[in-house]
């Protein structure tokens, strides 16, 4: 077990250090930089005192050096926009994200599953079109649209719920309100997963409904409830799990989008302004904590898997 | 003895695109108490379709017992709800399947899954239904039970994992035990050491064994009676002496003579039947043999043979006569499979 956590660590460290190379070559790529975009009125002297002062005339390989220097001792600099140190702004945000993105997940899971499982249960019924022909729409319907859309129905027309913000924190925390702010975005961000739980669910479920022990169970004797809610379900859940671990990523990129719409300020409305005013060590911080996110919410998933598959604790 | 199972004129479908395709067609037998009974055909003759109608599993598959009675002690399990058939499977029908492989779920241990074989029928404690899980394995013949409670399938062999599933079967200590071709998957020792077990176990139990195979040689060495099936019909059912002597049936002995023996003639060809079993939707109209029979005249393929019932045996053939006289100038009667000189 140890030798495969420390096996896991290596490549996760690999893949940081590949993932903050390709990000720091592309973003210096993007034409314009924080001269030239940030202070559009400056003269020709003061442009080039902050290219001098932010060591930018330096060559890119030379500043990636600096840069990965810094940030192995924990310094992932400063921002150009607001001279804040990066991780303050990104930690200031990522809580929101989290927030966002752990509803999200223990929303579609639960839900995707029993969807799943209904539609599989009862097969080429009308219960299991009805959740098909609903997932396929959800896959196709553009998140970014359907915001606008429930902004539309349930703040503007229905005034049920509030249209952006996070809502009150602190002192004045009120745990409806909270809730209140928070439906509309997972709802919208579970539409970038759930459709796909659903159906990895259902197909997994199918197959498994149909293995020889799955039959001994029936031999057995069990209630049919036994056998499809702890037999089955377990089976079905290993390659369910394995595809939740796919779809992280997908959830924090479909974060950046639900964030912008509902006006949630996460980590997601940050990368977008830090892109836009190329604040590159703003970019390179949040990169590298997205890419640690990523990492360790796989490291999660691998580890209940090896908990629900005894096959593959011992390969670990 | 009274029989513990009366099968009678059974018909089991399997759903398809024109209605019901009938994999087992008009099957009609008994197991007596404590006896060993063996149905013995090729793939797709049906006698899979029978066990898991008797277990009443097939409608789990797409398929339906269509017609006919099967009154175990009594009762005809064909009318029982599904809540009272599952109070009876694992209880007193228990089954064992040809894949000991892919029989048990991955995902539990070899301990939970013999032990809720228990608690599925009665209501005990679990360290108690744990304890007796303990003491089957010992008496299936697998070394260190405790620590197998603990492992998983994947780190058991394939004759132990059978050993577990017959462990399972035998938890409630069933009257009928089902054994759906429960070697086929497993190498020539294990086998016999697993056909040994079954008979111990019957021995010490006085189960009734209704055990399916395609090896006649297996069945031989097994039952004491012999059901022969081929297509969805029964050919033939016997004593597993005279079946092995005198063979009523042609397709018996087609499948007799396809034994090899240790005294053939060396260099000497293995006999073999000579075409494939008939596909569920295009039965021939007589005899099913009829196509692949040595024997066949007009007769066997415009219609079917009855199955007639002859001196303590009974054959579905038009030509017992011709059958039977093959052995006439036979004074002890020369197991058939045995040499060729009739």
């Amino acid at each position: 077990m140890l030798r495969y956590i420390l096996n896991r660590f290596g490549q996760s460290l690999v893949l940081m250090l590949m993932v903050t190379m390709i990000t720091f070559f592309l973003i210096n790529l993007a034409p314009g930089g924080p001269s030239s975009v940030v202070r559009m009125e400056a003269s020709q002297e003061e442009r080039q005192a902050i290219i001098d002062r932010l060591g930018l005339d330096q060559p890119v390989i030379v500043r990636y050096g600096e840069w990965l220097v810094n940030a192995v001792q924990g310094d992932l600099g400063t921002s150009f926009n607001t001279s804040e140190p990066v991780i303050q702004r990104i930690m200031s945000r990522l809580p929101y994200t989290i927030e966002l993105t752990v509803f999200t997940i223990l929303v579609s899971v639960s839900i995707g599953i029993i969807f799943g499982v209904i539609s599989a249960i009862k097969r080429g019924k009308a219960q299991d079109h009805v959740i098909n022909f609903t997932s396929v729409i959800g896959l196709s319907i553009p998140s970014f649209w359907l915001g606008l859309m429930f902004i539309l129905l349930f703040s503007v027309e229905l005034r049920w719920l509030p249209s952006s913000g996070v809502g009150p924190r602190g002192a004045d925390f009120e745990l409806m309100t909270y809730l209140r702010h928070l439906i509309m975005p997972v709802v919208i961000l579970s539409m970038t997963v759930l459709p796909n739980i659903v159906r990895f669910t259902r197909s997994s479920m199918l197959e498994v409904i149909s293995q020889n022990y799955i039959r001994t169970v029936r031999a057995k004797g069990a209630k049919e409830a036994v056998v499809l809610y702890i037999h089955a379900l377990r089976n079905a859940l290993i390659p369910v799990i394995t595809i939740i671990g796919v779809l992280i990523p997908r959830l924090l990129s479909g974060a950046v989008i639900t964030e912008a719409i509902f006006g949630w300020t996460g980590i997601g409305s940050l990368i977008i302004e830090a892109a836009n005013s190329r604040d590159y060590p703003l970019v390179m911080g949040i990169t590298v904590i997205i890419t640690f996110v990523v990492i360790v919410s796989n490291l999660l998933v691998d580890l209940i898997y090896s908990q629900i598959d005894p096959r593959v604790k011992n390969v670990a | 003895m009274t029989n513990i199972l009366e099968v009678n004129e059974l018909v089991t479908g399997y759903r398809g695109k024109n209605g019901y395709l009938k994999a087992v067609d008009g099957v009609s037998f008994a197991i007596k108490e404590g006896e060993t009974i063996c149905i013995v055909g090729e793939s797709g003759s049906g006698k899979s379709v029978t066990s898991m109608s008797v277990m009443r599993l097939v409608e789990y598959e797409n398929g339906k017992i269509l017609a006919g009675e099967i009154n175990f002690k009594g009762e005809d399990l064909a009318k029982k709800t599904t809540e009272e058939m599952r109070k009876l499977r694992g209880s007193e029908i228990s089954m064992i399947f040809q894949e000991p492989l892919t029989a048990l779920n991955p995902v539990f241990t070899i301990g939970k899954q013999i032990s809720e074989a228990i608690l599925f029928h009665q209501k005990i404690p679990k360290k108690l239904a744990m304890a007796r899980a303990e003491e089957l394995l010992t008496l299936v013949g697998l070394s260190e039970p405790k620590t197998r409670l603990k492992q998983f399938p994947h780190e058991l062999s394939g004759g132990m994992r059978q050993r577990v599933m017959i462990a399972i079967a035998l938890a409630t200590e069933p009257d009928l035990l089902i054994a759906d071709e429960p070697t086929t998957a497993l190498d020539v020792t294990i086998e016999a050491q697993i056909l040994e077990l079954l008979r111990k176990i019957r021995q010490e139990k006085n189960m009734a064994i209704m055990l399916i195979t395609h090896d006649i040689g297996v069945a031989v060495e097994m039952s004491q009676r012999i059901i022969i099936m081929y297509a969805g019909k029964i050919m033939e059912i016997a004593e597993t002496n005279d079946i092995m002597k005198r063979p009523y049936h042609p397709y018996t002995k087609a499948l007799l003579e396809s034994v090899p023996t240790m005294d053939g003639e060396r260099g000497s060809l293995l006999k073999s039947i000579k075409g494939s079993i008939p596909s569920l939707n295009e039965l021939p109209a007589g005899c099913r043999f009829a196509p692949r029979c040595p024997l066949a005249t007009e007769q066997c393929h415009q219609e079917q043979p009855p199955l007639e019932t002859m001196q303590n045996r009974q054959v579905a053939c038009w030509h017992v006569d011709k059958m039977k006289s093959l052995y006439e100038h036979e004074k002890g009667g020369e197991p058939v499979g045995a040499n060729e000189s009739h």
